[in-house]
């Protein structure tokens, strides 16, 4: 009984598939995988639309929507009804095809990371040996959107929005891969099924998720940031801060082309989360060693609605950082600090099991994070000001 | 030769010829994205699953950025009022054609040494990552030694100088 | 089944003669276009010709469990990323002194 409510959705896939001729079977399994995937992650979208604006909202001490509906659960009804139904303008000098392209491209891509992601024992769409470099080619592919978005506006702030972004994505991109080098090194594949297999252990109760080791926190600390800046979330939202650059790039964009690069972005921030938790947080195993009767989906996803719900919460605490601030950032503390973890990790590794790993580790990691902050964030210092004459 | 062959090389092609023939930069770099994602495509078709997302990383994501952000810093986007094609165009598209004949020629007319269809080789990470530290253990640092010191390079040559008009 | 029925072609020398087409069309581009980005987008896609060359290569001969032609490649992907940033770099900074990115324009070596 448990084990069923544990394969539902697999026994389901089967019984749906038996219904069909032979030949057909795979065909179908993969479409109602894919169908599921297509209409439980708007859902989510929707879920944490909601929740960002009343969760925004209770933060800077106000209520957020709560006239549609008791508590304001229709607002995502309501929001989808006024996207679909506003007029959809195009810029005469803009260049139509690929401003239509762009917010296509933009949700195609982000929709083909989940094909590798396991959302829990035996769940995965596609059991790719090399899954983890195949989620980062398509995380890679969706700066391409936000550049074509930016530039076939012909619109100087939107083009100035565009290759903001671009430039922080591509910063950001090497942390990223940094830091979930250290988990394939430590687990020995990219597969990301023999990832969460690797974390399904349990000693005196308590899991052997990543995270729990020094290195594994800082590099999820390290993930949590350069996640931040690809989805362009504050504190990293300058690209398409509301307060700047009118939207950013997408200010040409009006109706459902709006909607699909909203979608796209709450999209791609569930897709990262997913990858955070199956990297660092165990994926879909559970916290306790007496937990383990609870369905493994109802873990991942849960773990995924709390990565957002942490965000959420960065959105509302911390101020936005500026543009140069984001790029020193990101290369002087950043990068160097996911270097050492990997060093870090592989001293792990040879000292073998034991307490003095965890304290040496530790020592150094700490260490380097507050020499780092000291040395490679230093202030630009102003001098007297200089004035330029045009001569 | 599957149906799903002819279909990718048809996108493949098309995406090349459009690179090569569009009047408007950014559209050129973007039919180039076209074509570099339908070799991606024929390299997972050739079970080659690595090469194919690395591929995908490395172009789409990264050198077609770097093609898109050049075109911008030097006002590509604006259409020259001599036409795209340079004045010795003839000269070109004939040894092109002429390079094409003789692949062409040389591929069709040597059929008798490779075996017509072969078993899947089954690849994993694994090995790769094995053999990159055993055997091409040389090949991979220097090219580690390239990819740093190009990035220096690129890094001084395209920076501007002190003191320079802009 | 297919266009090629003519002659009986082996997948081997479909991909190689899709490798030879896309070759000659990235050859065919950086001859003939005037702008000097665009010449480099000629190279790229021959360089990409000659990876799916190789791929081909390395799927149809004889070991391919020796992985040589998919390290090549892979290798061949990594120089091409590094050629195509200096060859930028190259382009951004001859923009700075000339103001044109016309190749029949900077046929000069004085500068």
């Amino acid at each position: 009984m448990i084990k069923n409510a544990d394969q539902i959705f697999v026994l389901l896939q089967h019984w749906v598939m038996s219904f069909f001729p032979t030949a057909l079977q795979p065909i179908v399994g993969v479409l109602l995988a894919v169908v599921s995937i297509i209409c439980v992650f708007p859902a989510l979208f929707a879920i944490a639309v909601l929740m960002e604006r009343k969760g925004l909202g209770r933060m800077q001490n106000r209520y957020g929507p709560n006239r549609v509906g008791p508590l304001g659960i229709l607002q995502p009804v309501a929001d989808g009804l006024k996207s679909l139904t506003k007029e959809d303008i195009v810029p005469t000098s803009a260049d139509a095809v690929v401003h239509f392209l762009a917010p296509v491209f933009l949700v195609v891509v982000v929709f083909m990371g989940y094909a590798v992601l396991p959302m829990g024992r035996n769940m995965t769409l596609v059991n790719l040996d090399a899954g983890l470099l195949f989620f980062f080619a398509m995380g890679a592919s969706t700066e391409l959107s936000v550049f074509m978005a930016g530039w076939s506006s012909r619109n100087k702030y939107s083009l100035l929005g565009a290759m903001r972004a671009v430039a922080q994505m591509i910063s950001y991109e090497v942390p990223l891969l940094l830091s979930s080098l250290v988990v394939v090194m430590m687990s020995g594949s990219m597969n990301l099924g023999r990832i969460v297999a690797v974390q399904n252990q349990y000693s005196w109760g308590l899991p052997h998720w990543y995270i729990f080791t020094p290195w594994g926190f800082a590099a999820f600390l390290l993930y949590a940031t350069a996640t931040t800046a690809e989805s362009n979330r504050s504190p990293f939202d300058l690209p398409e801060g509301e307060s700047e650059l009118v939207a950013g790039y997408f200010t040409e964009y009006s109706g459902f082309k709006f909607a699909l690069f909203f979608l796209g972005e709450y999209v791609g921030m569930l897709s990262v989360s997913g990858l955070g938790t199956t990297l660092f947080l165990g994926g879909w195993s559970a916290p306790f060693s007496f937990l383990t009767w609870v369905p493994s989906w109802i873990w991942f996803f849960g773990k995924v609605m709390l990565s957002i719900c942490v965000f959420i919460w960065l959105r509302g605490t911390l101020p936005r950082l500026r543009q140069d601030q984001l790029m020193n950032f990101a290369w002087k503390f950043v990068v160097p600090l996911s270097l050492i973890n990997l060093f870090v990790a592989g001293l792990w590794r040879f000292m073998g099991d034991g307490f003095a790993r965890w304290g040496v580790c530790s020592a150094i990691l700490l260490i380097a994070y507050v020499g780092m902050a000291k040395v490679g964030m230093q202030k630009k210092h102003f001098g007297p000001r200089s004035y330029r004459y045009a001569e | 030769m599957t149906i799903v062959f002819y279909l990718i090389a048809a996108i493949t092609v098309a995406g090349a010829l459009a690179a090569m023939l569009l009047k408007n930069t950014v559209h050129c770099a973007l039919a180039l994205t076209v074509a570099f994602a339908g070799l991606a495509i024929q390299f997972l078709e050739l079970d080659a699953q690595f090469a194919g997302f690395a591929q995908i990383l490395v172009y789409i994501g990264a050198v077609a950025i770097l093609i898109v952000f050049a075109i911008l810093l030097t006002r590509g986007s604006e259409t020259p009022k001599d036409g795209v094609f340079s004045k010795s165009w003839l000269a070109g598209l004939v040894i092109a054609a002429l390079v094409f004949a003789v692949l062409g020629w040389a591929v069709l007319n040597s059929t008798s040494v490779l075996p017509g269809e072969t078993a899947k080789p089954a690849v994993s990470v694994l090995q790769i990552g094995n053999a990159l530290i055993g055997r091409y253990v040389l090949p991979l640092e220097i090219v580690a030694v390239l990819l740093t010191s190009a990035l220096i390079g690129a890094v001084i040559v395209a920076r501007q100088e002190k003191g320079s008009a802009k | 089944m297919g266009p090629l029925t003519l002659v009986q072609v082996t997948p081997l020398q479909g991909y190689l003669l899709l490798a030879a087409v896309l070759f000659a069309i990235g050859l065919a581009g950086a001859l003939t276009r005037r702008n000097a980005i665009l010449v480099l987008i000629g190279i790229e896609l021959m360089l990409n010709a000659a990876n799916l060359n190789l791929i081909a290569f390395w799927r149809y001969g004889p070991h391919p469990e020796a992985l040589t032609g998919m390290m090549f490649a892979i290798f061949s992907i990594a120089v091409a990323a590094a050629e195509a940033a200096v060859g930028l770099g190259l382009v951004i900074h001859i923009y700075r002194f000339t103001h044109t990115t016309d190749l029949d324009q900077i046929n000069r070596m004085k500068g």
